[in-house]
């Protein structure tokens, strides 16, 4: 069930704000084993459902969202409530303001129910890399996945198959596709909002960039960056975006465009519609499974009339080292602001200024953020800056166009593999190095990142593990309308089996407590 | 190949940021190797993009003060202050030579 329907409940009184946020917040506790909760503000958010109730009784409620709970990802400020970045960084840092997305949410009278957990400042695609540990994917505990992977032995500790949530918005995917809240705020830079909504089975957005205000999203690569959309359906994804679109002053990189809110028509006209197929995106670590799939869907727009088409995007083979340079770039300058005077972790460190940031950048951030400073610096260096950094604009230039062209020859949607495969198990996502996984991970995502466009994961079908498949529609540049409504029909085409989650009760077991290490499972 | 000890020392001074051990600097190179790539593609003529919004201007806002008066609430999150003062140690002293550099030399 979405906001519409929940929505539909408040109104007519079927269930109350507060006993729907007391349900939430008691799945919050229940699936604790998944961690995918930083922080829950349990006093507030029942706060904010005793007023939207107080508001359904009078029959004036603020709007579709008014009572639902939803989640934000922990690299949005969020006035009162810890915002960490699951970086020992913030760790009690307590933001005095809420991100313009995060206001929008709380002005339409949503329930705040916590942050959840990521990747550290949103780097990598496991969210297996932050400091409270890793998200697991709620699927991993399915009926579905579970008949597919029988416990060897008896003896074999039944959690060691739990399968990654993706990343880096693994925990906000996570709290959707677990039942604990409607709709949650991801971040997505080279897509940690798609990737692991394809994992988890729910649905992605990544909107056009400049549509969405990043204000209070603490930023990774400005130029790349958008707030994300996990729900757990297209037309639930179209509301929150309604609520959250338009100008903001408060950040430049908006535009003055008047966002009109659109509803999804119930059936669209396939015939018109010309889906273009990108033949490089047939990349060597492609499952079987998903071309299989891929191909199948292909063939089901080709069987209901729209025009399917292989087109070419010729650049896509360096887009993993274009991004690899102007994100470790922008990071570089972006984690500059991490000095430990007016806010976060501060060393005990006296003999100097510079020495005090160095001792306090040491001991707040990981490996992960410190290798991408690091390799940041390195290619802004004056000697390195041409060769490096602007060629790596001019390659952008180069993707950004390809999609140009491919648009502009009359394609209306791309069709895509979100992923390459199924989520891994955590046991094996681990043995790589963050750097590899993410740069293996993001080759079909993050181009759409580089031009700036919309893109959308929709759950396609299970893989024969019995875990999720998403695939990717990329749009043109603020036409959501017309990726979302081509992404709900093919929702309703494909009838994505529900999460089969077992008794909850039996996992939660007081190991499983906020980790502070990663390498302790 | 070789990263000099004398830019990773210049690195170490610009980022802030330490190395931490041989890891950090293989980390490096293999991230100078990665972008190595970028080499092959033919960028002849084109243009560097800062922004996909480059079609559209940048607009300015009318110069009035429409917030502020938050000194309270942004000294909260600050460890050291006084008064309305942030407090940091003394500046103009460099960062001390640390004495693993000799070690990375060897090992990278």
């Amino acid at each position: 069930e979405g906001p519409l329907q929940v929505s539909a409940a408040l109104r007519e009184g079927r269930v109350g704000a507060v006993e729907l946020c007391q349900r939430c917040l008691a799945r919050v506790r229940g699936t604790g084993f998944l961690n995918a909760y930083i922080s829950v503000a349990e006093a507030a958010a029942l706060r904010q459902a005793e007023e939207a109730e107080k508001r359904y009784r009078r029959g004036q409620p603020l709007g579709i969202l008014d009572g639902i709970p939803v989640a934000v990802k922990d690299n949005f400020n969020t006035a009162g409530i810890e915002t960490t970045c699951a970086s020992n960084m913030l760790k009690g840092y307590i933001s005095p303001y809420n991100a313009t997305v995060v206001q929008k949410l709380l002005d339409q009278g949503a329930v705040l129910l916590g942050k959840t957990n990521l990747d550290e400042f949103a780097m990598g695609s496991g969210s297996t890399d932050g400091v409270f540990g890793p998200v697991r994917n709620p699927w991993s505990y399915s009926r579905q996945y579970k008949e597919k992977n029988p416990p060897k032995s008896h003896s074999e500790n039944e959690d060691s198959e739990w399968v990654i949530a993706g990343g880096s918005s693994g925990g906000s995917a996570a709290a959707v596709s677990s039942f604990t809240c409607f709709a949650a705020l991801g971040s997505d830079t080279g897509g940690s909002t798609r990737n692991p909504a394809a994992h988890c089975g729910v649905v992605g957005l990544k909107p056009t960039y400049g549509l969405i205000s990043r204000h209070g999203l603490i930023p990774l690569v400005n130029s790349m960056d958008v707030p994300g959309i996990l729900t757990r359906c297209v037309d639930d994804a179209a509301v929150v975006l309604g609520l959250l679109a338009g100008h903001d002053p408060k950040d430049s990189t908006t535009i003055q465009d008047t966002f009109k809110p659109f509803e999804l028509p119930d059936s669209i006209d396939i015939r018109k519609l010309c889906i273009g197929i990108p033949k490089e995106y047939q990349v060597p670590g492609l499952s079987s499974e998903i071309q299989a799939l891929w191909s199948k869907v292909a063939d089901l727009f080709k069987d209901a009339g729209a025009k399917v088409i292989e087109v070419s995007l010729p650049h896509t083979p360096y887009s993993i080292v274009c991004y690899h340079v102007l994100c470790t770039a922008e990071v570089a300058s972006n984690m500059a602001r991490f000095d430990g005077l007016e806010y976060g972790h501060r060393a005990d460190m006296k003999q100097s200024t510079e020495s005090m940031y160095a001792a306090t950048r040491r001991e707040g951030f990981n490996d992960v953020v410190r290798g991408r400073i690091l390799a940041g610096n390195y290619f802004l260096l004056k000697e390195n800056y041409e060769n490096y950094f602007v060629k790596a604009q001019k390659v952008r230039r180069l993707i950004a166009n390809d999609f140009v062209k491919v648009f502009g020859s009359a394609v209306d949607i791309l069709l895509t593999p979100t992923t390459l495969s199924d989520a891994a198990p955590y046991v094996e996502f681990i043995k790589e190095d963050n750097r590899t996984r993410s740069a293996q991970d993001d080759i079909l995502t993050q181009a759409a990142n580089m031009a700036g466009l919309p893109a959308i994961s929709v759950p396609a079908a299970l893989s024969k593990r019995g875990l999720p498949l998403g695939l990717q529609f990329i749009g043109r540049s603020f036409q959501e309308k017309q990726l979302l409504s081509v992404a709900k029909w093919f929702e309703k085409q494909v009838k994505f089996p529900a999460i089969q989650l077992e008794d909850m009760k039996r996992h939660d077991c007081s190991v499983l407590q906020h980790q502070k290490s990663v390498s302790s499972l | 190949e070789r990263v000099p000890a004398a830019v990773l020392e210049h690195l170490e001074r610009l980022a802030l940021v330490a190395f931490g051990d041989a890891e950090g600097v293989r980390r490096l190179r293999e991230a100078v190797r990665f972008a190595e790539r970028l080499r092959h593609v033919d960028t002849d003529g084109v243009e560097p993009m800062d922004s996909v919004l480059e079609d559209r201007c940048l607009y300015l806002r009318e110069d009035d003060v429409t917030e502020g008066n938050c000194t309270k609430e942004l000294l909260k999150n600050a460890r050291e202050k006084i008064e309305e003062y942030f407090v940091a140690p003394p500046g103009n002293i460099p960062l001390p030579k640390l004495e693993e550099r000799e070690t990375f030399e060897q090992q990278s």
